[in-house]
């Protein structure tokens, strides 16, 4: 293949693709993360079950994105791989040890979990909410150290919350709140976090602003597993997609193959139109009409 | 106009997202300004709490200066020495412990139900350990048994209302169900009275509304060891019990174990008040007040230091006013006076809670 002189519009197409993803080069050196699976599944509260025998690893060092239609078990199955929700029947392993047998403060080094409507301690500031991320690396006994703080203020600064920090979190706005969350949840320096809906209740800014940062998290080795209802914004910011229906896993995979017509509609019931996104060449879901109005 | 908007914008963004060195230094600060602040209210809290001992030991049939005071309690002869110690220092030292341990006991279980409602008075377990002390002395019991049947009565209280409100003892269930009991302890508590030989009114009031007329050395001592030990638990507990402050999904994501503290917290609490209520009886509303008002003073957490402090503060005060300023021949016990001032304090709380659910719509 002869090389060509790029013209103008593909140059800018490349640098579009570079701004876009500089998170898919892995820094060097980085060690894979620790595989955190799901073997045979099963969720539920109260009499019903709510996720049926899921089995899923989560591909280490990745983004993946969890869709489906309400009720499909996303949130259900979030929370059972964080070991918030026991187990009917199957097991979450971490690093193939099951999570019932390690003590939870032992999973929380690695695995960091941000609920859907997290509930902070009244009138509590920002540097305070998010020291509570370095819980499971102190002995009980022990108040915060130095390293403590340094790693409280990096997060603060990779969520862009280092000016909060004397704030108090109940004042902040619903995109600031939001950002101190994935601080907390920094500060934890888990391996592994998994996000239960961080950006269904902003606006597109923020929500850009909080993929960005999970983006520059991948980018540095961390596995972000999120739930997510914009599918485009997911196709356009994950490596990978997992598609629920019903309590199941319908597909999986990398984004262009996954997001299909066919997989849209048997997971939403919804028809939807497919195109690719001109600049990063990510699919873009234009839901039609359900199929029953036709 | 727009070109200045546009020229000083991106700039003011970068101020914002400048990666700051000061990060560290910026959480020390926020530290040594909530050190200051506790340090601060301990200090005028315990500034206030010294001047109202003083006036509670100078005040009463025999007026006494500060100073006669002072020097009664620095061990000088004199006829101030046997009123002072011999007299108003008991019923003092009692007030003051029997205060910090319903203050503690409040502030302890509104912090880990999350609910300024879930007080040990108001949720049973101060009415579970009265009704059961009126119950053994109906059935012929004396002294140490009494204090145990005041233990077991507010653990059985603490029992039904954490069995009967689910494993997550939060919010409005637990207070739903702990009205239930204190209701039920309440009914057990007027049967007893029916049965027991209270000949006196004096006696019927301390296990309705609580009394501290009677002040003997060992029952000071007694609870003073519960709440200084309590305390002692509580220091050591006191990063979980923070973290009980998040939502029990955010508790259990950091590693913490929300609902084995939030249990622990609630046997602790219900000791406090059983032991508090056997040498005083439930003295109405301490144990609710102390913790609103000491966060309020506080400004952040669960203010169980200043909550103690508050507690101590409120019965010290009110045992003051039921002596000295309530008309009429018959001294009204304190908890008379504490409800008094608690009714339209429990009114404000819901009224303000309301206001703020408004606001935040």
């Amino acid at each position: 293949m002869t090389r060509t002189r790029p013209s103008p519009t593909a140059r800018a197409a490349h640098a579009a693709r570079v701004v876009e993803h500089p998170a898919d080069v892995p820094v060097p050196g980085a060690a894979p993360g620790p595989l955190l699976r799901a073997h045979g599944l099963t969720l539920g509260y109260g009499p019903s079950d709510v996720v049926h025998g899921v089995d899923l690893d989560v591909t280490p060092g990745a983004l993946t994105v969890l869709v489906g239609a309400n009720a499909s078990g996303k949130s259900t199955l979030v929370r059972g791989l964080a070991r918030l929700l026991t187990p009917r029947a199957g097991s979450v392993t971490l690093d193939g040890v099951d999570l019932a047998r390690l003590p939870t403060r032992r999973i929380a080094r690695t695995v960091g979990i941000l609920p859907q409507s997290p509930v902070a301690p009244d009138g509590i500031r920002v540097g305070d909410l998010v020291a509570h991320g370095r819980y499971p690396h102190q002995p009980l006994f022990r108040g915060h150290r130095s390293d403590d703080d340094q790693v409280v203020a990096a997060a603060l600064a990779a969520t862009d919350s280092l000016p909060l920090v004397h704030q108090r979190v109940d004042q902040l706005s619903g995109g600031q709140r939001q950002r101190v969350w994935i601080a907390m949840a920094l500060a934890q320096q888990p391996r592994i976090l998994l996000l239960d809906e961080p950006t269904s209740a902003l606006d597109v800014a923020h929500q850009v602003e909080v993929l960005d940062v999970l983006r520059a998290e991948v980018r540095r080795g961390m596995t972000v597993v999120l739930v997510m209802h914009d599918l485009t914004l997911a196709a356009r910011y994950a490596d990978e997609v997992v598609v629920m229906a019903q309590g199941r896993v319908v597909a999986r995979g990398e984004p262009v193959a996954t997001l299909t017509e066919a997989v849209v509609e048997q997971a939403f019931g919804v028809r939807a139109r497919i195109l690719p996104d001109p600049d990063t060449g990510r699919p873009v879901i234009l839901p039609r009409s359900r199929p029953t109005e036709r | 106009m727009s070109a200045t908007t546009a020229a000083t914008a991106p700039g003011a963004g970068q101020a914002r997202t400048a990666p700051s060195a000061s990060g560290p230094s910026a959480l020390a600060r926020v530290r040594r300004a909530d050190r200051l602040r506790a340090t601060t209210v301990v200090l005028v809290l315990g500034v206030l709490l010294a001047a109202l001992a003083v006036t509670a030991l100078a005040v009463g049939s025999v007026a006494l200066s500060p100073a006669e005071v002072l020097g009664a309690l620095a061990g000088e002869e004199g006829r101030a020495r046997f009123i002072v110690t011999g007299l108003r220092l008991p019923r003092l030292a009692l007030t003051l412990v029997v205060g910090g341990a319903l203050g503690l006991a409040g502030a302890l279980l509104q912090s880990v139900v999350r609910n300024p409602l879930a007080s040990p008075d108001i949720v049973g377990l101060t009415g579970g350990a009265s009704a059961a002390a009126v119950l053994a002395i109906a059935a012929g019991a004396t002294g140490r048994t009494v204090d145990l049947a005041a233990l077991g009565g507010a653990l059985a209280a603490a029992g039904a209302v954490f069995g009967l409100s689910g494993r997550g003892v939060t919010g409005t269930r637990f207070i739903v169900v702990g009205v239930a009991v204190a209701f039920l302890a309440n009914g057990f508590l007027g049967y007893g009275l029916t049965r027991a030989s209270l000949s006196e009114a004096q006696s019927a009031f301390f296990w309705l509304v609580g009394s501290v007329g009677t002040a003997p050395w060992g029952d000071v001592l007694r609870v003073a060891a519960v709440l200084a030990g309590v305390g002692v638990v509580l220091l050591a507990l006191r990063r979980p019990l923070a973290a009980t402050g998040l939502d029990d999904d955010s508790a259990r994501a950091i590693g913490a174990r929300p609902v084995a503290t939030r249990v622990t917290a609630i046997l602790l609490s219900s000791v406090l008040a059983a032991v508090a209520v056997a040498v005083a009886g439930p003295v109405a509303f301490v144990a609710f007040v102390s913790g609103p008002i000491a966060r309020r003073v506080r400004g952040r957490g669960s203010a169980l230091v200043t909550a103690t402090l508050v507690g101590g503060l409120v019965v010290v005060g009110a045992d003051l006013v039921a002596q000295h300023l309530v008309p009429g021949s018959l001294e009204p016990p304190v908890g008379l006076v504490t409800g008094v001032l608690g009714s339209p304090f429990l009114i404000w709380l819901l009224v303000r809670g309301e206001r703020r659910k408004e606001l935040s719509a």
